[in-house]
């Protein structure tokens, strides 16, 4: 009697499961999630958190933000744990493109790099006409220089512009390669009073003696590009989440929110929109 | 397989960062064992083989440095040598020299504990018999540091495995510069960072193999000790 009361309920359960799961199954949840993997720069600046909160508003899509050094957020993409990019190194980007990983990179913002070094700028960067002729009078001054040496956008740029004037500092002995990110070179480079290529929006918000000394050069460009991830390498790719987020950043609340991101706080846009 | 080639690319290839980063590592870790040897082998001495007043104390003292979080000591070494800092005009931040500081500062209260445990077991008895002979006060020094030194070797080899294996500290005080500070723990952590993990498991065999050759070495100068 007992027995049979527990096989009861026992086979009901099994039943009402099998059911359950079989409802759930006629219909296909849409992936409500998008994973973006973007780097430390982005959000460091604290853009992505300003913009995050309408984005989930106006397209109903949960963002899940992961930053790491451009490098490493490619490498995320790569292992398919990222739906979308947001990164700022060309060569890495079309790379990942041609990999087969993405279709198109999508350029949708940009700003300028600064170069940053002591108060009193031995190396006389100041006035020059683009980044290359900063680097050149650091190179000839033997200037200390601290560089990011992480593979980083930032790290990549710097190393396009050593290359515009045919140089590689690497083992010189005022050339220091640290390997972290933007913040820990900033303190270094601060510490031992030397000059370095910065993102501005880490710089304007680093405590620090150091002064910048050029900004705004063609050379010092950094543009910023979505990628969305194809579902070709990866099947369960969210697809959609990312054109959907790609399609809300070129509305005109999207371009405005950026436009107006940095102003209150330091008189300037710590970002520009692309036409 | 990309694992495997990276290690065998990484041991026999000529990459001479890598030899740079060894050499570093050697380096700093040979230092800091000394001079962390230096001071705990015979302060540890000292407090297993005496009793005096304010031993209790000391000892507590020494078990709450053993405590201490390696990112600690790097912050409290990093503040002292950075330029707004008391020591500031020396310019050792982001040196060899300041990730030796804040590594002897993490492992002498270890040597010294691990001594002064080994010491005071048998201490009344080593302290009666030499006394017997008519050694006493600092003279016994000498004999202590004979009679455990096969023991103490092992203290010494255990600094020197912590010394190698330490990475907040070193990552704080030393700014893993290239060729001049980065060591194989910090270019583990930024291997890592960047997504290269073929290339940060491989160094961590390496780190592994170096450890396991020089346990190998002294084990075999404590076993020829044994012998004699």
């Amino acid at each position: 009697m007992k027995s049979n009361k527990f096989k009861t309920i026992l086979i009901l359960t099994l039943v009402s499961v099998l059911l359950l799961s079989a409802v759930g199954c006629t219909k296909e949840p849409e992936n409500k999630v998008l994973r973006m993997s973007t780097t430390t720069s982005v959000n460091d600046s604290g853009l992505m958190a300003y913009l995050q909160p309408e984005f989930e508003k106006d397209t109903g899509y949960t963002l899940e933000i992961t930053s790491a050094g451009t490098g490493a957020a490619i490498e995320k993409a790569r292992m398919g744990d990222a739906d979308i990019l947001l990164v700022h190194s060309k060569s890495a980007e079309e790379e990942f493109i041609g990999e087969g990983f993405g279709e198109e990179r999508l350029p949708f913002m940009y700003n300028f790099f600064v170069i940053v070094g002591p108060a009193d700028d031995p190396a006389g960067v100041a006035g020059s006409a683009t980044a290359a002729e900063a680097f050149q009078k650091i190179t000839d001054t033997g200037s200390l220089f601290v560089s990011r040496g992480d593979n980083s956008g930032t790290h990549n740029k710097e190393n396009a512009i050593w290359k515009s004037i045919e140089l590689d500092p690497t083992g010189e002995s005022w050339y220091e390669s640290v390997g972290q990110g933007m913040g820990q070179t900033l303190t270094i480079a601060n510490e031992k009073q030397a000059y370095t290529l910065s993102d501005k929006a880490t710089f304007l918000a680093h405590e620090d003696s150091l002064a910048m000394h050029l900004e705004e050069t063609d050379d010092m460009k950094n543009t910023y590009s979505t990628i969305i991830v194809t579902a070709a390498r990866f099947a369960d790719s969210n697809v959609a989440g990312a054109q959907a987020f790609v399609d809300w950043i070129k509305t005109d609340k999207a371009r405005n929110m950026i436009a107006e991101f940095g102003v209150a706080e330091y008189g300037e846009p710590l970002f520009f929109n692309m036409d | 397989m990309e694992l495997i080639n990276s290690i065998l690319d990484l041991l026999f290839g000529s990459d001479p960062e890598l030899r740079q980063i060894i050499v570093v590592t050697l380096r700093m870790s040979f230092f800091s064992t000394l001079f962390s040897s230096l001071v705990g082998i015979p302060a540890g001495v000292l407090m297993g083989a005496n009793d005096f007043r304010g031993k209790g104390f000391l000892t507590r003292l020494v078990n709450t440095l053993l405590g201490l979080p390696p990112v600690v000591a790097g912050l409290i070494v990093l503040l002292l040598l950075s330029r707004s800092g008391p020591l500031g005009s020396f310019r050792l931040l982001y040196t060899v020299e300041a990730m030796v500081i804040a590594q002897v500062l993490l492992i002498t209260p270890y040597i010294t504990a691990m001594t002064a445990n080994l010491v005071g077991v048998n201490a009344k008895t080593i302290n009666e018999t030499l006394a017997g002979v008519g050694i006493r006060g600092t003279k016994r020094l000498k004999y202590f540091l004979l009679d455990f030194r096969v023991p103490f070797l092992s203290i010494i080899l255990a600094g020197f495995g912590r010394s190698i294996a330490e990475v907040g500290a070193v990552q704080m005080v030393g700014g893993n510069v290239q060729y001049k500070t980065r060591v194989m723990t910090t270019a583990i952590m930024m291997q890592t960072n960047m997504g290269h993990f073929n290339f940060a498991i491989a160094l961590g065999l390496i780190l592994l193999i170096i450890s396991f050759l020089i346990n190998t070495i002294v084990n075999r100068i404590q076993k020829a000790a044994a012998d004699d």
